[in-house]
């Protein structure tokens, strides 16, 4: 038996079909997958996301800290504004991809991916030594509500707050009674991710289902990040990759050039010697893509597929793929002895519509 | 708890036969159905191949994953389901009737071994723990 949420029994109740994921026992859905993806492009969905663990980092050293450990720049960040970015480690690869939030002058909140917290936490403390800050885990319920009819339901639920919820810009966040609510997700779509009380979630899990939001599991999760061109860590990416060969350059920040970050000499090196792969989309008119699957592009080389799904949206394969650099806009896949064409896109492979 | 009819055979890799005449129709089980979640895509074995007992012969895949179908008797395919192609959820929905693959001839003296309804019933449980 794997952990269990403080919602676990609220999706046995929702009839989900219970995976370990991780070493949780998570929704991976309530019946119909497909159903839940178009329920959340369509209307509005609920995740119990509270696998994911919420670490506070506080004190003086705070910012300082979180310069050098980050790739991305928290000098970025006013007070109520979140960031994405990889940590990495020594040799440019990715220990984790995380948003970091800043909640005040000298407090940071941030949500890591739930395979990786042990290793991340044990990574953050050897790091946090000569820094005046403190690293603190949260137990906490992480709730996301995604699609775009997310403001409209929540309405109801917080007419004192409605107002400024619903001014809450993309990766921004704001804390109210127990809340802590910012305008984030994993679905491409509009909605947002709130992290509140053990003792409070399924009351507000219940208010929302009230309010019909459908629950949606783990397997919605996947295709609509997938359809969305947004990693997953451990199958896009990992600590054998860089940002650099993950579509995650725009998460780097190199300026200023006196900010010394963990990783940043091997990504320089990396950038001076030439990046050798790169991570794309794949369209396929036939067949689904499936995770490992070679990927052979004509005159140049090999690459694979690192997640692949068939696309409710466009009713086709699309696939994560890190393929070897150069310019090309075919390739072809092995899909289990069959070559199968593909297009190359840049993700995401839906018109974005929030932002 | 997924449905076993009593009068079908079944396959230990979750197909099952219904004999109808002089052929079979083979379908995948709705223990099958349930494990793989919602289908999406279809492959399935030309009109009038032949197929040996246990030969990989179609695809279905869910969302997730993939999954081989093997024949589960030697003979001649003389039918395929093309409603299935269009929307597999058919399988989803209807695993013992619209949901169906393809209906195949056995060839003569063609040995066919398949599990009752009751020995295939305590597979799925056996495989369950």
């Amino acid at each position: 038996m794997g952990k269990k949420t403080p919602l676990y029994k609220n999706h046995l109740a929702s009839h989900a079909k219970i995976i370990d994921f991780a070493g949780w026992d998570m929704p991976l859905h309530y019946g119909s997958q497909l159903l839940e993806h178009q329920c959340v492009r369509e209307d509005a969905g609920i995740f119990d996301v509270s696998h994911m663990a919420v670490i506070d980092i506080a004190g003086e050293g705070a910012t300082s800290y979180l310069r050098f450990l980050l790739a991305n720049n928290v000098d970025r960040l006013i007070p109520g504004k979140a960031l994405y970015t990889c940590m990495l480690n020594e040799q440019g690869g990715i220990i984790d991809d995380l948003i970091v939030y800043k909640r005040e002058e000298s407090l940071y909140r941030l949500v890591i991916n739930a395979g990786t917290t042990e290793k991340d936490l044990t990574w953050m403390q050897s790091c946090i030594k000569n820094f005046p800050a403190t690293l603190t885990k949260r137990e906490s319920v992480i709730i996301a509500t995604q699609g775009p009819k997310t403001v409209e339901k929540i309405t109801a639920i917080f007419p004192e707050n409605v107002h400024e919820i619903a001014q809450l810009k993309p990766f921004h966040a704001l804390s109210f009674q127990e809340f802590f609510v910012a305008r984030t997700g994993y679905t491409g779509e509009d909605g947002f991710e709130w992290i509140l009380p053990k003792e409070k979630a399924a009351d507000f899990w219940q208010k929302l289902i009230e309010k019909k939001f459908s629950p949606c599991g783990l397997g919605a999760r996947d295709t609509l990040r997938l359809e969305a061109g947004l990693n997953l860590y451990g199958t896009d990416m990992d600590e054998t990759v860089t940002p650099l060969e993950s579509n995650l350059s725009w998460t780097v920040a190199f300026e200023p050039k006196e900010r010394n970050f963990i990783g940043r000499l091997a990504l320089e090196e990396q950038l001076k010697t030439g990046v050798k792969q790169k991570l794309v989309g794949l369209v396929l008119e036939q067949g689904i893509p499936r995770h490992h699957h070679k990927v052979i592009v004509e005159g140049i080389g090999e690459g694979e597929v690192t997640s692949g799904s068939f696309s409710p949206t466009l009713k086709k394969g699309i696939a994560l793929a890190r393929v070897p650099q150069g310019e090309f806009d075919r390739c072809v896949v092995d899909i289990r002895g069959k070559k199968m064409i593909a297009a190359v896109i840049k993700p995401p492979f839906l018109k974005q519509k929030r932002g | 708890m997924s449905q076993i009819p009593k009068t079908l055979r079944y396959s230990k890799t979750h197909e099952w036969v219904r004999k109808e005449d002089d052929h079979y129709t083979v379908g995948i089980t709705d223990h099958a159905q349930n494990m793989l979640g919602d289908l999406v895509y279809i492959e399935l074995p030309d009109i009038e191949s032949h197929l040996e007992s246990g030969q990989e012969c179609a695809v279905v895949e869910s969302v997730k994953a993939a999954a081989d179908i093997y024949c589960p008797l030697a003979g001649e395919v003389i039918e395929i389901n093309e409603a299935i192609i269009d929307n597999p959820q058919l399988i989803n929905e209807d695993p013992y009737g619209q949901g169906w693959l393809f209906r195949i001839k056995p060839f003569e003296n063609t040995n066919i071994e398949l599990l009752t309804a009751a020995q295939y019933t305590q597979q799925v449980a056996s495989e369950a723990h």
